[in-house]
């Protein structure tokens, strides 16, 4: 993996060279094609629920869940199981805690805060005891779950990941028209026999499975941003959901391609941080653009207020 | 170092501070536990946990960035904590959506936070353990001089917390009166958020960002169960926090396991007591009579 970085050829040829064949070039990598298939399959269902954490005003339940992967994962680590199966496990069971804890499967920010800042503690019970076990005492593992290693995964890590963001995805399309429902209007909703409390606790388990195994390209720490800021920046441009939802899943898959190849042009920067800096760029650019045409708007709404009373 | 309990309870409390670091360590803890308590208790009033965990995260990229570039980490944690403030400050005063678009700004804020310590620490081709230590180190290993920073800290945070609290808390508990009643609603929101972001970042620069955060929200989430009354809510918090600091350091002294496990599950336990104390039936003994 270090042998990349330190050729800085492979940044010329993609500054300089056409770009098609800079792309080809970049892709005759195995690891950066994986790291491409299988970031596509932790962004597209990453995007979606992005949009729904946002309607719903889950952002912190996402954190949550983040920080609970890294527990899960250095558990499995502890106890020298899959690292895999632990994620899971603590995400999909962190989620139905919230869920349950929270009022009609929706968590309160103190109830959050409370169960997670215990699942760290947990997290630092099994980072010691994993560190300890290795007889180096290197902590790499406990770094790969917090900040990701998405240049390191292999074909079978990729395709897997491919098939469960697949079947978030579908799910999550599947039950997009009723939770939106009742994310709008919850007592409509309810009135009209929509099961509520079910599609909430399908959504957090949703949300569990997804930030498991975004754990692995983007890290424990770093999965807030991708379930943050692509459902942001389409609230801000959007107020039609199924073009939200679209275009939150166009962010987040945009963010990880670009912020792909800008790790590796600059193989100084880790992949995480790319990802991480277009989308929040993207959203910075979004949000002034927009506050600035809502002044420039609003000033010409009260010009033509003003101007039949002058 | 071989600490072992006895049945000698005097001696095993004196043995705690055979050693300097261990000394430290509780006047640490107890500086910590004491001013996360207090402004915890107005972030758990105001339910802006999520801000006041970006906060204590902060102090990551902060520190990093300022290893990076050679300058004191104090002004790394400074520069990056009241950056986030002004950030979350400024999203929740202009969003259309209120709150819908607050907690997305606040998660971009803390994830890109990271993600900003993650290219520090690889661009100094520091070990990235110490981001583990930044994140979630304890209270062994603090100089005479951190524990200086850390009161002179909490002196200052707590003099301006002093200073602003009946306005505060008039604010925190109905905004819509007290901006009514020309109390600065907008601009406390703003202090508190500055107050809190400094407050977490510089404390969790010496202990690590999970002990900051669980000493300010699980104690004044315990006391807001238990207590109704404002100013002994906020006492109860901070007996809580001293307390379990305390056993916990002491828990951590006599056993190999971190610190921030023993603190974060003491606490966790006690909130979880607090939360069956408040859904007991009524006609079992210990029962709340208030309503």
């Amino acid at each position: 993996m270090d042998a990349f970085r330190e050729d800085f050829r492979m940044t010329q040829i993609l500054v300089t060279a056409n770009p098609i064949s800079a792309v080809s070039d970049m892709l005759s990598h195995p690891f950066m094609r994986y790291a491409f298939i299988s970031g596509t399959g932790i962004a597209v269902p990453a995007g979606l629920l992005s949009y729904f954490i946002v309607l719903r005003r889950q952002v912190f339940t996402g954190d949550a869940l983040g920080h609970a992967a890294f527990t899960g994962a250095l558990a499995a680590l502890a106890i020298g199981a899959d690292l895999r199966l632990g994620l899971f496990a603590i995400t999909v069971a962190g989620g139905l805690l919230l869920g349950v804890l929270g009022n009609k499967a929706r968590a309160d920010d103190v109830v959050i805060g409370s169960f997670f800042a215990w699942m760290l503690g947990l997290g630092v019970l099994f980072l010691s005891i994993f560190t300890a076990s290795q007889s180096a005492g290197n902590g790499a593992g406990g770094v790969r779950v917090l900040f990701g290693s998405i240049f390191g995964l292999d074909l079978v890590q990729a395709q897997v990941s491919v098939a469960i963001g697949a079947g978030i995805t579908i799910a999550l399309l599947a039950m997009a028209r009723p939770l939106l429902f009742a994310t709008i209007d919850e007592a409509v909703a309810e009135a009209r026999r929509i099961p509520v409390r079910l599609l909430g606790y399908t959504f957090l388990v949703l949300v569990g499975l997804g930030t498991g195994q975004a754990t692995q390209a983007v890290g424990a720490l770093l999965i807030l941003g991708l379930l943050a800021t692509p459902g942001g920046i389409a609230q801000r441009l959007t107020t039609r959901p199924y073009v939200g939802l679209l275009l939150s899943c166009l962010v987040a898959v945009g963010s990880l391609w670009v912020g792909l190849t800008l790790s590796y042009a600059l193989p100084s920067w880790p992949p995480s941080f790319s990802i991480l800096a277009v989308a929040s760029s993207a959203y910075v650019v979004v949000l002034v653009s927009s506050n600035a045409m809502r002044i420039l708007a609003s000033r010409g709404e009260s010009d033509m207020l003003l101007d039949p009373v002058a | 170092m071989d600490p072992h309990l006895t049945w000698n309870l005097y001696r095993d409390v004196t043995q705690l501070f055979d050693y300097p670091f261990m000394v430290n360590a509780y006047r640490a803890g107890t500086i910590v536990a004491v001013t996360a308590a207090i402004i915890g208790w107005f972030m758990v009033l105001r339910r802006q946990t999520f801000a006041g965990h970006t906060f204590a995260l902060v102090s990551f990229p902060g520190a990093a960035g300022a290893i990076l570039i050679g300058v004191s980490a104090t002004y790394g944690f400074f520069a990056f904590s009241i950056c986030a403030a002004l950030v979350i400050a400024a999203s929740s005063r202009s969003s259309r959506g209120g709150y819908i678009e607050e907690s997305a700004v606040i998660g971009t804020v803390q994830a890109l936070g990271l993600a900003f310590g993650f290219l520090f620490v690889s661009l100094s081709h520091r070990n990235v353990s110490g981001a583990q230590a930044l994140l979630f180190g304890g209270l062994v290993g603090i100089t005479n001089d951190q524990v200086i920073q850390l009161l002179v800290g909490g002196l200052v945070v707590l003099a301006i917390v002093g200073f602003i609290w009946r306005p505060l808390l008039f604010a925190s508990v109905d905004p819509d009166v007290a901006a009514a009643r020309g109390v600065p609603v907008q601009v406390l929101a703003v202090v508190f958020l500055l107050v809190l972001a400094v407050a977490a970042a510089e404390a969790s620069q010496v202990t690590g960002s999970l002990l900051v955060f669980a000493l300010l929200v699980l104690p004044p989430a315990t006391a807001e169960l238990l207590v109704e009354r404002p100013g002994l809510s906020l006492l109860t918090a901070v007996a809580i926090a001293l307390l379990v600091t305390w056993l916990g350091l002491a828990m951590s002294y006599y056993n190999d396991y971190p610190i921030g496990f023993h603190i974060t599950s003491l606490a966790f336990g006690a909130y979880l007591l607090a939360q069956g104390w408040r859904r007991l039936p009524r006609w079992t003994p210990f029962a709340r009579t208030s309503v």
